[in-house]
């Protein structure tokens, strides 16, 4: 059997969902065997490549490199997986939006809680600008399956990769898709 | 009493006339999700969860306040219901601020475990993410907008279990908001009796008692039937 | 009050017409161009032209063609004079002498005014709303009288059975069923309500009645308490009609009275009373159960139903409730007989109906037809098509419940039956034209921006689904969706529309559905193509 082309992304999140995955401790093991890690956080590959089988998105949509990237994501992946609630519902990241706006957000953690140099980060080409409105993935594009959690526990990263590696259709339920 | 016999899911089930198709298919073990629905307050059928099916009638009816007809047959669980429900779950998480892994409630939620039993495991409307409030201004309690899905069933506690009638509902459509006396903050209330029902009385995370960190608000939620069953049939039955 | 004292009223009311009356508009449209101004202006020319004993200027209601107001109609002339200004006024009071004028005058023979058969508002422009012997003069309280008299509650109930008559109010219950529903309960208590909550965006017809001629309406009501053996009446109406309110107290006051509310009402052992409640501008409030808790002093939300308030109404007590429209039908209907009123109509909608006629339409203004009318004989004989040589491209009936009628299909003709096969309602009577260049998506967001603000917020579907579906019409409008939304919208529709608690939200998805069935094309065209993907084909490996 050809080895999957499998990527994961870590967008607008606080990686707790990566750090999930690593708990899947030796079953990654087990992983690595069946599956190429083609581009992650914890991989070295600068650019999202072509026709990847499978693809976990961590985090929400909350500034314009995520955006361009959850497009490219998309042409180039068959099947996408939301993972954990920032990606699902758009959670901890999207509790800015009530604001409407980005300004009063990095007011605050720029300038009012600064230590040192107060200013907000303003570096065009550098620093991302965000988004007014952050939001889960499957807003923006489609996407084949979602892992709630905050994070997912490892378990639940098992259940569902097991069952997408051997083929089978995905089937979370119970107490698998609580949020939360 | 006179009694009747229903079918509830192809299962022949008696109840007597009096009662509901919840409480009729309750106690014959069959489970229809609610979540206006409180034992011990008066039903209102505002969540439409409880919908269900009766051959020969066109429209859905709610089960908590549709009482049992002789020869009925009913069904809880079609393929349609259970799509409306997971619907109405997606519209309540969409419509105000529900975040899960920041709420006091995390874990003890019946609207998470709502969002659990429906198999919602995400929301397809778009997130509207109103501006709302948290009302700390009371001494003991908190009430938190956001996490408010409006069910109505602390407004009904105070007043009709409580007596105080401090709670209300005021605006009206995805405005409505639940209030204190004449939308003044809860620690002025001057007809607020501290009595805590309301907070029982919530599903979610938006009453809760002060000081409780993400996940810790558990409540005992058969306290309130206790109370009333103690005052209306006089017997206390832990 | 008795017979004899009735037509005597009636005989001095009629002995005292003068030789020409001058009957000038003072309903809410024609007030609204300053036709209070025009009425001072006419008393003031009679007087001043010294025909103070030939003409009289009788203030009056409604007369149709609300457009071109204000109108005065001169009698026996049987001329009507559109657009009158005060400074008009001298040469209007001329005409009576033969006095050539150059003022600008109706054609009474137009179809908009020959089609009509007027029932509900056959007093409508010629009684004086504010004078009860004007309404006796024209056979007012006489069915009252003869019902009491010589008729049992039973056979009030039969004779309304008999006639056909369906609710106006848009649900097009049958009237007698309802009425015999009530009258068959047994309880000490019963209401009678009037549901005077015109909320429809376009829909005027209530108003107009109560505006013209509030005493039959109070009539139908009485008529409707002995049958079903109540003895309080409500009127709830709303805020946003003071002149309505006005009115409706001036009458009640007046019937009191004459003896004809309170006790022993002509002289008989039924006593009955009205009061009016006025609602704060809720549209739900029209839902007979947030009407009833809204009287009852609560806060304005439906409840659900069974126990429908025919037997467990106001404060628990079975209650009528029917519609200003459905209560104006009682008095002719008693006068003439249920099988004169089933001889109008259609098979399964008896008499007339009254309809607003708005938006893209040269003849704007109140009419009255007899079930079954065309809907092209309505708007385009009638109504004179759109303005300005536009095109009528759809015809909007039912207010915020009701659908869009498409323009090839106008010869249907306006029965409960042939409207709801079309997707819409008769509602209770609002019919807004729209032209080409209407776009009907902005329709439909419009309507369900409507019902997202006046949804009371009680039930999920309504409260969050409305948001939803308008958050949803709104994309759509802005080219920021894709075919996947209008497939979320139409899942809503179909959900909101089967899950809600009351007909406001049951009935919030028409207006989408209906363009969706005869204006598809208009969404797609807005639609924005999907984001790329890789083909569809299952990759290579295990995966799903």
């Amino acid at each position: 059997m050809d080895r999957l082309r499998l990527a994961t992304v870590w967008l607008g999140g606080c990686s707790g969902c990566h750090m999930s995955f690593l708990d899947l401790d030796e079953w990654l093991l087990e992983l690595a065997a069946r599956v190429d890690l083609v581009y992650s956080p914890i991989v070295d590959h600068k650019v999202y490549p072509d026709n990847v089988d499978l693809c976990l998105i961590e985090g929400a949509v909350a500034n314009h490199d995520n955006l361009e990237l959850v497009h490219r994501i998309r042409e180039r992946t068959h099947v996408l997986v939301s993972f954990g609630d920032c990606a699902v519902t758009g959670n901890v990241t999207a509790m800015r939006n009530p604001l409407r706006k980005t300004e009063p957000v990095l007011k605050r953690a720029y300038v009012e809680l600064a230590d040192v140099l107060p200013r907000i980060p303003a570096e065009p080409g550098i620093v991302p600008t965000l988004l007014d409105r952050v939001a889960a993935v499957h807003e923006i594009v489609p996407v084949e399956y979602y892992l709630p959690g905050c994070p997912p526990p490892a378990e639940r990263i098992r259940t569902l990769l097991s069952q997408l590696v051997e083929g089978r259709e995905p089937r979370l339920n119970g107490g698998l898709i609580k949020p939360g | 009493m006179a009694a009747k016999t229903l079918t509830i899911d192809g299962q022949m089930v008696g109840a007597a006339e009096d009662q509901t198709i919840l409480e009729a298919a309750r106690d014959a073990g069959i489970h229809i999700p609610t979540l206006c629905h409180l034992e011990g307050v008066q039903d209102v059928g505002a969540c439409r969860l409880c919908l269900v099916e009766v051959t020969g009638i066109n429209k859905l009816l709610p089960a908590c306040v549709t009482k049992v007809t002789e020869g009925w047959e009913v069904r809880t669980s079609s393929e349609r219901l259970q799509r409306y429900r997971r619907m109405v779950v997606e519209l309540l998480f969409a419509e105000r601020n529900h975040v899960c892994a920041v709420c006091v409630a995390n874990g003890h939620c019946e609207l998470q475990n709502l969002a659990v039993s429906v198999g919602m495991d995400h929301v397809r409307f778009d997130y509207q993410h109103p501006r709302l409030d948290v009302d700390l201004s009371h001494r003991l309690f908190g009430m938190d907008h956001n996490r408010c899905v409006l069910c109505t069933r602390c407004v009904r506690t105070c007043w009709y279990i409580e007596g105080a009638g401090t709670l209300n509902v005021a605006g009206r459509g995805e405005k409505s908001k639940i209030i204190t006396d004449l939308n003044a903050p809860w620690g002025d209330s001057t007809t607020c009796t501290s009595c805590g029902k309301c907070v029982m009385a919530c599903p979610t995370g938006a009453l809760f008692y002060r000081g409780v960190t993400v996940a810790e608000m558990e409540r005992d939620r058969g306290h309130l039937e206790y109370i009333v069953t103690a005052r209306e049939k006089k017997q206390w039955i832990v | 009050m008795v017979l004899e004292e009735l037509v005597q009223i009636k005989e001095q009311e009629l002995a005292s017409r003068k030789k020409f009356t001058l009957r000038c508009c003072l309903a809410a449209g024609c007030v609204s161009s300053n036709a209070q101004a025009v009425k001072d202006a006419l008393d003031r020319a009679v007087k001043e032209a010294g025909l103070e004993n030939e003409v009289e200027v009788r203030g009056v209601g409604c007369m149709r063609l609300c457009c071109e107001g204000p109108l005065v109609a001169v009698d026996p002339a049987e001329v009507l004079f559109e657009k009158v200004a005060p400074a008009d006024c001298d040469a209007l009071v001329a005409t009576v002498k033969g006095v050539p004028s150059q003022l600008k005058q109706g054609d009474l023979t137009a179809p908009f005014f020959k089609h009509q058969l007027s029932i509900v508002l056959e007093n409508c422009g010629l009684v004086d709303p504010d004078r009860i012997e004007s309404y006796i003069a024209a056979d007012g309280y006489l069915a009252l009288r003869n019902v009491l008299r010589e008729m049992t509650p039973q056979e009030v109930v039969q004779l309304v059975t008999r006639s056909g008559l369906r609710g106006r109010g848009g649900a097009g219950y049958p009237t007698g069923l309802k009425w015999a529903t009530v009258a068959k309960t047994t309880s000490s208590r019963k209401f009678v309500i009037c549901n005077a909550d015109e909320g429809d965006p376009g829909a005027f017809m209530d108003r107009s009645v109560l505006e013209s001629d509030p005493h039959r309406v109070i009539e139908g009501m009485i008529i409707a308490a002995y049958a079903v053996g109540a003895d309080q009446g409500f009127i709830y109406v709303r805020a946003e009609y003071p002149l309505a309110i006005q009115r409706l107290q001036t009458a009640i006051r007046q019937a009191k009275q004459y003896g004809l509310l309170g006790s022993g009402v002509f002289e008989s052992p039924f006593n009955f009373n009205i009061e009016i409640r006025i609602g704060a501008g809720a549209f739900v409030c029209g839902e007979e159960t947030a009407l009833m808790a809204s009287i009852e002093g609560r806060r304005g939300q439906p409840r659900p139903r069974p126990p429908f308030p025919a037997e467990s109404g106001l404060w628990g007590h079975p209650t009528l409730i029917n519609n200003v429209e459905t209560f104006a039908n009682i008095p002719p209907i008693a006068l003439k007989g249920g099988e004169w009123f089933a001889g109008i109509g259609t098979e399964r909608s008896k008499g007339t109906k009254v309809f607003a006629l708005a938006g893209k339409i040269t003849n704007t203004g109140l009419i009255e037809v007899p079930m079954g009318t065309p809907l092209r004989t309505i708007v385009e004989e009638m109504g004179g098509g759109a303005p300005e040589g536009g095109q009528i491209k759809a015809v909007q009936t039912g207010g915020p419940s009701g659908g869009c009628i498409p323009a090839s299909q106008l010869d249907t003709p306006v029965d409960y039956e042939s409207l709801a096969k079309l997707g819409s309602i008769m509602g209770s009577g609002g019919m807004i034209v729209m032209d080409q260049t209407t776009n009907m998506v902005d329709v439909a967001r419009f309507f369900m921006e409507f019902c997202m603000d006046e949804s009371c917020g009680k039930c999920v579907p309504c409260r969050a689904g409305t948001v939803q579906m308008h958050h949803l019409l709104r994309k759509v409008m802005d080219r920021k969706a894709t075919s996947r939304d209008l497939a979320k919208l139409e899942e809503l529709c179909d959900m909101v529309k089967n899950t809600s608690l009351c007909g406001l939200g049951q009935t919030a998805p028409n207006p989408v559905l209906s363009t969706l069935r005869y204006f598809r094309n208009e969404y797609l065209e807005l639609l924005q193509p999907a984001p790329k993907q890789p083909s569809a084909a299952a990759p290579a490996t295990g995966i799903f």
